[in-house]
């Protein structure tokens, strides 16, 4: 008889050779966070100066203060009375139910993340939109860096830089961006080439189109792409929390390793509310200050 | 007539991963449909030569697909030839660099967009004055150089609005505002005003006639649509699967088309709205001297002419016939005042009145109609039959 098991067990590859793939892979990375580690560390300080320093203003300013400026926010951004009513009610009770303070970290390090995904996320998105030989080498990395389960990723990231704010920080950066460069991407794409063609023949420059048009007829889908990177800034606070990112993901975490169901639901009902008080917030300020760019062109 | 402002140069524009190879098409003479099922290949342009002179409304008219958007944008490289030259004001435009070609774009030539192409984020004043923003001239002197054409183009009270708010005459007002704002010599109009209903369309075919009468401005002006083309057209160029078929003022195209191309475009034009008594007014006449009565006779009599235009100094005064004469001649040899007497004060014409309104003058008139300027010269005279063989579509010439 032939021997046909290889039919039913796929003929992976020894074991030993896994293993040394795996050692001399993860020997390599050890190395080099070893090596670098602290170099790369030392270039992250002026993040952490600043996302210590923002926690802390949040922490140390009275609360009725910090109240204050978030319904004002509010206001002004929306002008919507019932949506400042909202805001205020549900961070009073989430005062009253004690996570105070750790809503205010949370609130520090999802501004921070949106704002380091801003940074880094729309210049990203414009080479983009300028080239389709890179569109086509980062819209793969964008699928890694959204598909991979968050935990593979903690790992080299705790490998280099151990526990901490700012490898959470990166952590949620890495997870939140790619929406804000896919979006500005798409948005400068879709820009009127009428509009764009008008200005080049005005003889404006490639740095005046960018300016004059691409960016402001681009900015409703820059903005959507904004609001999802907050959202899943929001989503992956529990999950870098587990690499020492403290705030209301930490109480989350506390609760599923003891079981703790009412904890665990006040601190995520926490979450919900700021996620949606950013998600309201931006866009109804956005579709206010957006409107003539809708239903645009002949009357 | 002037030098030519604008020249161009055996222009080809070949669209495609090969021009190369289409080219090589081009010149062994295959058609447009040839080529592109031989190499996939479309040609744009083919052997364009143009020139547009300083001054002058020209006007590049076609069907769709005939290649006049791509000819145009070849005026301010929005589009790059495949070969061929282009010049502006003796500036070869394929030598100039990025910048430039910016500058050039900012000062020389502006342009006007069939769909407006205004920016929904900006409002009036600003979308006007952005060929001067983008040349980094100060706030108050961009508004002040904005504010004045929002004036002239009847859209005071609106520098606030934005192009959302705004009709489709209106946003094109504002197109047409921010092209002459930056007081370039050249002004390109991309079918500007065909997205336009017919009457607004009529409307700013006329502010534009008469801003033009004004600026004096060389103004290329694309447009699918005859009549629109004879209307603001000094001269015109008839365009065809991207070739010129033929270049000429309106009576040319009109009374003598080049082709069969050209004489289907012509066949339905509403002949009478167009040409003007000048197109049809013939020189051939006979002029009498009102101090030389004896030779009237006889000059009608050599000329071998019922009816003779008594000009005085210059200045028409009338007409008078062979028959009258003679039958004053009967008794006594007419003197100055008798001729005077025969004269008969009949209509006349201009040389600038369209036909249509030249036509009941020249049909119930017993002689041919005289032609006379404003300073009372006679120019010309309007024959009955030169009038209806050109209505009725078959010139005899």
């Amino acid at each position: 008889m032939i021997d046909l098991t290889w039919l039913w067990n796929f003929p992976a590859m020894d074991r030993e050779v896994l293993v040394a793939i795996r050692k001399t892979l993860d020997n390599g990375y050890r190395t080099f966070s070893r090596n670098y580690g602290e170099l790369i560390e030392t270039l992250f300080e002026p993040l952490l100066f600043f996302l210590v320093w923002f926690e802390k203003l949040l922490l140390n300013t009275p609360w009725i203060v910090i109240l204050a400026i978030l319904v004002a926010l509010t206001y002004f951004g929306s002008r919507s009375v019932k949506l400042s009513i909202g805001v205020l009610l549900s961070f009073l009770l989430i005062g009253y139910f004690g996570m105070w303070d750790n809503t205010m970290r949370t609130l520090s390090i999802i501004t921070v993340a949106t704002l380091l995904s801003v940074i880094v996320g729309i210049p990203i998105g414009i080479l983009m939109a300028r080239s389709d030989r890179l569109q086509s080498v980062i819209t793969p990395i964008l699928d890694v860096m959204q598909t991979m389960p968050a935990f593979v990723y903690l790992i080299p990231v705790v490998m280099l830089l151990g526990i901490g704010k700012v490898p959470g920080i990166i952590a949620v950066v890495i997870y939140a961006i790619p929406p804000v460069i896919r979006l500005t991407n798409l948005g400068i794409r879709l820009v009127d080439k009428d509009v764009l063609e008008a200005s080049t023949a005005f003889g404006a420059s490639r740095q005046q189109r960018l300016m004059d048009v691409q960016l402001p007829l681009a900015l409703p889908t820059i903005m959507a792409g904004i609001n999802q990177t907050i959202m899943m800034a929001l989503s992956m606070v529990v999950i870098a929390s587990m690499i020492g990112v403290s705030g209301l993901g930490q109480p989350v975490l506390k609760s599923i390793t003891n079981q703790y169901f009412t904890m665990g639901l006040f601190n995520g009902l926490a979450i919900v509310a700021i996620a949606i008080m950013f998600d309201r917030v931006s866009q109804a300020y956005a579709k206010r200050n957006l409107k003539h760019l809708e239903s645009l062109q002949n009357g | 007539m002037a030098d030519a402002l604008i020249r161009v140069e055996n222009l080809y524009k070949i669209f495609g991963d090969n021009p190369e190879r289409a080219m090589k098409l081009v010149r062994d003479g295959f058609s447009k449909d040839e080529i592109l099922t031989r190499s996939n290949q479309t040609v744009g342009l083919r052997d364009i030569n143009l020139e547009i002179y300083n001054g002058e409304v020209f006007v590049i008219m076609g069907l769709s697909g005939s290649g006049k958007s791509t000819l145009i944008r070849h005026f301010n490289r929005l589009i790059d030839p495949t070969t061929g030259s282009i010049f502006v004001d003796n500036t070869d435009l394929m030598q100039l660099d990025q910048n430039d070609l910016a500058l050039f774009r900012q000062q020389k030539i502006s342009m006007v967009f069939q769909r407006f192409a205004l920016m929904p984020h900006r409002n009036v004043i600003d979308n006007i004055a952005y060929g001067l923003k983008v040349q980094n001239l100060p706030r108050d002197e961009r508004y002040e150089r904005s504010q004045n054409w929002i004036d002239i183009v009847g859209l005071s009270g609106y520098e606030n609005h934005y192009p959302s708010q705004l009709s489709g005459g209106q946003q094109q007002r504002v197109g047409l505002a921010r092209a002459l704002c930056t007081d370039a010599e050249v002004l390109l109009m991309d079918e500007a005003f065909s997205a336009l209903d017919p009457l607004i369309r009529a409307n700013l075919q006329g502010q534009l006639m008469d801003l033009q009468k004004r600026l004096k401005k060389t103004i290329v002006f694309i447009t699918h649509d005859l009549d629109e083309a004879l209307l603001v057209g000094d001269r015109i160029a008839i365009l065809k699967d991207g070739m010129i078929l033929q270049v000429g003022e309106a009576k040319d195209i009109l009374l003598e088309p080049a082709d069969e191309h050209v004489e289907a475009f012509v066949r339905n034009v509403n002949r009478a709205r167009v040409l003007t008594v000048k197109d049809i007014m013939k020189d051939k006449l006979v002029r009498i001297d009102p101090s030389n009565t004896g030779g009237a006779l006889q000059q009608l009599q050599k000329n071998e002419s019922d009816i003779g235009y008594v000009v005085e100094k210059d200045s028409y005064k009338g007409v008078v016939t062979r028959a009258s004469i003679e039958r004053g001649q009967a008794g006594s040899v007419a003197a100055e005042s008798q001729l005077n007497e025969l004269v008969i004060k009949g209509p006349t014409l201009r040389n600038s009145t369209i036909l249509q309104d030249a036509l009941a003058t020249t049909m119930e008139s017993e002689f041919p109609v005289p032609v006379i300027c404003e300073q009372g010269k006679i120019e010309g005279i309007v024959h009955r039959k030169d009038l209806l063989e050109v209505l009725s579509g078959n010139p005899a010439s």
